[in-house]
């Protein structure tokens, strides 16, 4: 929205129009509402159990069989490997649940009641997947710590870059939660979409390698397979054009379902 | 606190509904959910929109929120568009249900609304005069209908609307809760702010209200102080006393003859005369004849409201029972 106006004459400097929409001080209220929000997130026992305790326990109960921990795979060993995986699972679970709740939210009318204030909506869609961004860093650090003291190894370039590509990863699983809570109008979606998700880690790889037979082939089409791909790429696994596309195109699909659904959402019937 | 008086309200009306329509999609076709309504709120009035359930109340105010656009017509709060008037923190509402989040204490939740608004300082005055100081700490999903209104009012008043919408705001509550909730919306009110509701009990608009506008299928049938709302519908009852026999059958068929009167019973020596013009019946009586002990009385608002409305929809009438009692 351009400022300008055509009082001929007039100063610039003591043209006072009343602007549409006065200027709220929205970095004010947004820090306020991602303060919310994660007070919110700690307080649920729920959320903190599925983010920050189930994968480093799927990890301890994953990570540390057999000899593991002396099988070298790149630049660590397979401990590290799968550390690395639950890091992965365990940012994309609490990314898809932030993105989830904006649906839950909807349901009961709270986005209704957002409109009523000067937050625009996308913000308060970039607050929801914010506040369970950092979630998801604690995730990912939680499983990582975890793994550093029960004989997870790799270089120090890998343990950064892994954890990295795996927390900005999991925004991909943010835009599906977000899509998928539009599509799916149930209280609980989590409990569709955290079975769902655990199906999906398993069939694009995360979970178990993939081998070499004709389900290699098939576990490229699912949303998993790239990100699998793509974080354990620091640890010399090969990343090949299909992780790549696998990914861009995934992303591309549940951004712009959500942006979808939730244009039809807010738009004035 | 800023004022919350802009320089330009005197002329402006809080309110201006010009030709308003909304019409819903449905298989059988378009169902006209409001049909048609003008209307002008001026600064510091109480409006009830009084109606009953399916009369375009919910749908009117949707409108006049931004949260839908109307079929045709326009909406202006306060001159401006309703979106305006939303972003402005002008106009404000307390939703019938939902829009609140159950994992939040009641003081996180204006505290939050607060911050929307870009508004800092503590939630506690907003809460004392909605009542729910002592709530503060309980959590939303821990509270009773009753209480969760009071929230929303308070969530209502962070922004010091100028006009304030409060749709069916007691559906639900006891007659202790709604008692109380009027009691934090009158004190509010007295301030002179514009505050419109949506009821469907009588009592609420008749006691609250300083004008009633009664609706039926979209469209306004009858607006005006509560008062003229009720002689609109069966008017006034004027009675009186006649002694004689022969006298009172002859004053009831003179009576009989004045364009005024709709009806005439005998009650024993009584003479019942319904009439919306109750001064020309009683000056007659008290002038013209021997008519003595006369009384004057008014319909209550519930029979013009049954009147009205039945008239404009057969059936609507039902609706009334919550507020019977």
């Amino acid at each position: 929205m351009s400022a300008t106006t055509s009082t001929a004459g007039a100063a610039p400097a003591v043209t006072t129009t009343r602007a549409a929409r006065p200027r709220i001080r929205t970095s004010a209220a947004v820090r306020t509402y991602l303060a919310l929000e994660l007070r919110r997130s700690l307080r649920n026992r729920r959320t903190l159990i599925f983010s920050t305790v189930m994968p480093p326990v799927l990890f301890l109960i994953f990570g540390l069989q057999g000899d593991y921990a002396n099988q070298s795979t790149g630049n660590g060993n397979v401990t590290g490997w799968i550390a690395v995986s639950m890091a992965l699972y365990g940012a994309m679970v609490t990314a898809t649940g932030g993105g989830a709740s904006v649906s839950v939210e909807r349901a009961q009318g709270w986005t209704r009641q957002l409109r009523l204030t000067p937050l625009r909506p996308a913000a308060y869609v970039a607050v929801k997947v914010a506040g369970s961004m950092v979630l998801g860093a604690a995730s990912v650090a939680l499983t990582l710590v975890v793994a550093a003291f029960t004989g997870a190894q790799m270089s120090a370039g890998a343990w950064a870059l892994c954890a990295l590509l795996a927390w900005v990863g999991s925004l991909v699983f943010a835009a599906f939660g977000l899509f998928m809570g539009y599509l799916l109008p149930a209280e609980n979606v989590m409990q569709i979409l955290g079975p769902l998700l655990a199906l999906l880690s398993f069939a694009g790889g995360l979970f178990v390698p993939l081998g070499d037979g004709w389900w290699a082939t098939v576990a490229q089409f699912f949303p998993t397979y790239g990100l699998a791909a793509l974080v354990h790429a620091p640890l010399g696994g090969d990343l090949g054009p299909a992780a790549v596309v696998n990914v861009v195109a995934w992303a591309a699909i549940f951004a712009a379902g959500a942006a979808w659904r939730f244009r039809k959402d807010t738009a004035r019937v | 606190m800023t004022s919350t008086t802009a320089p330009h309200t005197e002329s402006t009306p809080a309110l201006s509904l010009r030709g308003l329509r909304k019409e819903f999609p449905s298989p059988a076709g378009p169902v006209r959910a409001v049909d048609g309504i003008d209307l002008e709120i001026a600064p510091g009035e109480v409006v009830a929109f009084l109606g009953p359930n399916g009369a375009g109340k919910t749908s009117t105010i949707d409108m006049v929120l931004g949260l839908s656009a109307p079929t045709s017509g326009t909406v202006q709060v306060f001159g401006a568009d309703p979106a305006d008037a939303i972003a402005a923190g002008r106009v404000a509402a307390v939703m019938q249900t939902g829009g609140l989040l159950r994992d939040i204490t009641v003081a996180e939740t204006v505290a939050l609304t607060a911050a929307l608004f870009g508004r800092t300082g503590s939630p506690v005055p907003y809460l004392e005069r909605a009542g729910i100081a002592d709530l503060a700490d309980r959590m939303v999903g821990k509270c009773s209908g009753g209480q969760q209104q009071r929230l929303r009012f308070a969530m209502a008043l962070v922004s010091e609307p100028d006009l304030l919408l409060l749709d069916e705001p007691t559906t639900g509550m006891d007659v202790e809760g709604r008692r109380e909730f009027w009691a934090a919306i009158r004190a509010d009110a007295a301030a002179g702010r514009t505050v419109v509701f949506a009821t469907h009990y009588l009592e609420e608009a008749d006691t609250y209200a300083d004008r009633v506008v009664l609706v039926s299928q979209g469209r306004v049938v009858a607006d005006g102080s509560t008062a003229e709302v009720r002689s609109l519908a069966s008017g006034r009852t004027v009675s009186a006393r006649i002694d004689d026999d022969g006298d009172r059958a002859a004053v009831a068929a003179r009576l009989r003859e004045l364009p005024a009167v709709d009806a005439i019973d005998h009650r024993g020596a009584r003479l019942v005369v319904r009439t919306p013009d109750s001064d020309v019946v009683a000056r007659f009586l008290l002038t013209q004849t021997a008519a003595r002990d006369l009384e004057v009385a008014s319909e209550n608002l519930e029979d013009a409201f049954v009147a009205l409305t039945t008239t404009a929809a057969p059936g609507a009438a039902r609706i009334t029972d919550g507020a019977t009692r």
